[in-house]
């Protein structure tokens, strides 16, 4: 009893106070519970795929919304995942629940790979060098289609359980537990030096920080939770395919984590959630078929030229202030802040604020 | 083997370095990694095709006006899409990306997935040392050095040159100066999509028109970039003739050489990379802080 008064309160206090994190708490929950009253096979495999989808573009944001280290090949991770697991399974006739973290691993030696040879490398140039990573992957896998199924990707995969709402909740669990674990490390000192290195390389340098050490950590985890949701998405599949490592998975990662809003990983979530949703849905239509990849580009652009920080961002800025002395978000209903009880200023009129000044 | 070697390099190069250069410039002078460069080459061959098989004007007529369309196209492209994000480097970024993504999808919905041929522009062979060419591909290695040539002339033989390479040099320093930074970039992402363009007129009858053809161009374009140094013309020049060489190779001596071209050709890039962070001829890190 004491617990559920202490968690109640817990929710009240920390939770309930800012709309975003009700948001999100509501988001959450709706996730959770949405199998109970609507089960629509349809519905929950595009809910699947968010949701898998959400956890590569999550990890994206890591590496280059809180590190800097925009990466243009960030399918290489993915591809990695689901091959290596397709391969494993196949191969070594071993349960997917197993296969799934050996793709993981071998997708985050990909990313220790990739981190050690970007080590160097900055800015445009390291997103320009990157995108090869993967055609490089691609162009081995056709060379060589004994090994990988070619054209055809390895197929014919065990999927990790059997019906839809039990597959939804493997994809949705996995889906909560990484993104929350990757936003509270990106909360934590490890996401502040990520923050550092981002914005002066040589200044956290200086200030003792071994930034190339970071700067593998990151990869390799970024990398592992990509590998992960590829793996995932092959046993879900039950292929797994060349478009796995094609540039347009690339891109479409960047799109969504840029839309989104960089370095907040709620985020690209946030933009998976819409935008993956709506191109399945415009795809239902016979007429927006073709045109389905047409109206997701324009999309983009537009909320892009009104929003160029990215979706979330702007939201946000709406629905909550910063308090201008503690430096705490309030609600945007709130006069005063909820923790210092200094008055918030945001919505000073022009004519007060000349007073003011006097 | 060895002609056909150095032919198709010296082809193949002649239109990358065409891609290569534009790009080049724009990250140069603009700061903007155009994803979207080289859909404006597959916009070009689409017009090109257009014009000449459902309009039959002439060759020379069509090239031109799909050149002078694609590069109206690209300012339009600029002026209401780019600009008014330009202060967001990663807007900017997903910008061209979705234009790029734009572009395909429309020639995708009016002219289908399949692939289109566009006949020879001028028939026949000429054989040089026991190889035949194709006058097309002696055609596509004239107009690339012309053009090269040409774009050497306006960037150190005229003033609006020397503007654009006193913005890329120091962007703040050029608009104290006077120079109205605004137009600059502007001239050089015409100039540079006029280029593209070109090479999208002059490649299209020796390879297929299709609305996928923009992307392994890029790939290339991107890694030569990256090899020759960003910005740098001089290696934008040598590296699409190191990667159209590699390619060539690749192609001609390795039993499973198509898959592989691009292997090896990214994999060149890696290395120097390695070796050399900034690219062959690129500007170190430490002096662009």
């Amino acid at each position: 009893m004491y617990l559920l008064r202490r968690a109640w309160s817990e929710i009240r206090n920390e939770v309930l106070v800012l709309p975003s994190r009700t948001l999100v708490l509501l988001w959450a929950a709706g996730l959770l519970l949405l199998p109970l009253v609507y089960d629509d096979a349809y519905v929950l495999r595009i809910l699947t795929m968010t949701c898998l989808f959400a956890i590569f573009a999550a990890s994206w944001d890591l590496l280059a919304g809180y590190t800097g280290q925009v990466n243009f090949g960030h399918a290489l991770f993915f591809g990695a995942g689901a091959y290596g697991s397709a391969l494993a399974s196949l191969k070594l006739g071993v349960s997917p629940w197993f296969t799934v973290w050996l793709g993981a691993a071998l997708a985050a030696l990909f990313g220790y790979l990739s981190g050690f040879l970007c080590l160097r490398l900055r800015g445009s140039y390291l997103s320009l060098a990157t995108l090869a990573f993967p055609l490089i992957g691609l162009g081995l896998l056709f060379a060589f289609p004994d090994f990988s199924g070619g054209e055809l990707g390895v197929s014919g995969l065990q999927r990790m359980i059997t019906g839809p709402t039990a597959n939804y909740y493997v994809a949705c669990v996995s889906m909560l537990v990484v993104v929350f674990g990757l936003w509270a490390l990106a909360d934590s000192r490890f996401g502040i030096v990520l923050h550092a290195i981002r914005d002066d390389e040589v200044a956290a340098r200086a200030s003792g920080i071994n930034t190339p050490r970071y700067k593998l950590a990151v990869f390799t985890l970024s990398a592992a939770a990509a590998g992960f949701s590829g793996a995932l998405l092959a046993h879900y599949l039950r292929v797994a395919g060349p478009s796995t490592l094609e540039v347009a998975l690339s891109f479409q990662v960047v799109i969504w984590g840029i839309f989104g809003g960089v370095a907040t990983i709620y985020g690209p979530v946030v933009a998976v959630f819409i935008l993956y949703p709506l191109t399945e849905w415009l795809g239902s239509f016979k007429q927006f078929g073709e045109l389905r990849l047409l109206i997701f580009a324009v999309i983009v652009l537009l909320v892009l030229l009104f929003m160029p920080r990215g979706l979330t961002p702007w939201v946000r800025d709406k629905m909550e202030t910063q308090c201008p002395r503690c430096k705490q978000r309030n609600s945007f209903f709130k006069k005063i802040c909820r923790l210092c009880g200094a008055p918030l200023q945001s919505k000073v009129t022009r004519a007060e604020r000349l007073v003011g000044h006097q | 083997m060895l002609q056909d070697i150095l032919v198709t390099g010296l082809v193949n190069g002649g239109v990358y370095a065409l891609l290569a250069i534009g790009f080049s410039l724009i990250f140069g002078v603009a700061r903007i990694v155009n994803i979207a460069h080289t859909a404006f080459y597959m916009l070009a061959a689409y017009c090109f095709y257009t014009l000449l098989t459902r309009f039959n004007v002439g060759f020379t007529l069509a090239g031109v006006m799909a050149v002078a369309a694609v590069t109206l196209l690209s300012l339009l492209c600029y002026r209401l899409v780019i600009e008014p994000v330009r202060e967001h480097e990663s807007a900017v970024l997903i910008a061209t990306i979705a234009l790029g993504l734009i572009f395909q999808e429309l020639m995708l919905y009016s002219y289908g997935g399949h692939f289109l041929g566009v006949p020879s522009t001028i028939d026949g062979v000429v054989r040089v040392l026991g190889v035949s060419i194709p006058y097309q591909r002696l055609l596509i290695l004239v107009v690339a050095a012309i053009m090269l040539l040409a774009t050497w002339m306006f960037l150190y033989h005229t003033r609006i040159g020397l503007a654009i390479r006193a913005t890329a040099n120091d962007l703040e320093v050029a608009n104290l100066m006077g120079m109205n930074v605004h137009r600059v970039a502007m001239v050089t992402v015409g100039f540079s999509v006029g280029l593209a363009a070109i090479a999208g007129v002059v490649a299209t009858p020796v390879t297929s028109v299709h609305p996928h053809m923009w992307l392994d161009p890029l790939v290339t374009m991107l890694a030569i970039v990256v090899l020759g140094g960003l910005g740098s013309l001089k290696g934008s020049v040598l590296g699409a003739l190191i990667i159209a060489y590699v390619e060539a190779i690749t192609v001609f001596t390795l039993p499973e050489g198509a898959h592989l071209k691009g292997v090896a050709a990214l994999g060149i890039m890696v290395a120097v990379l390695l070796a050399r962070p900034e690219g062959l001829f690129g500007v170190a890190f430490e002096e662009e802080r």
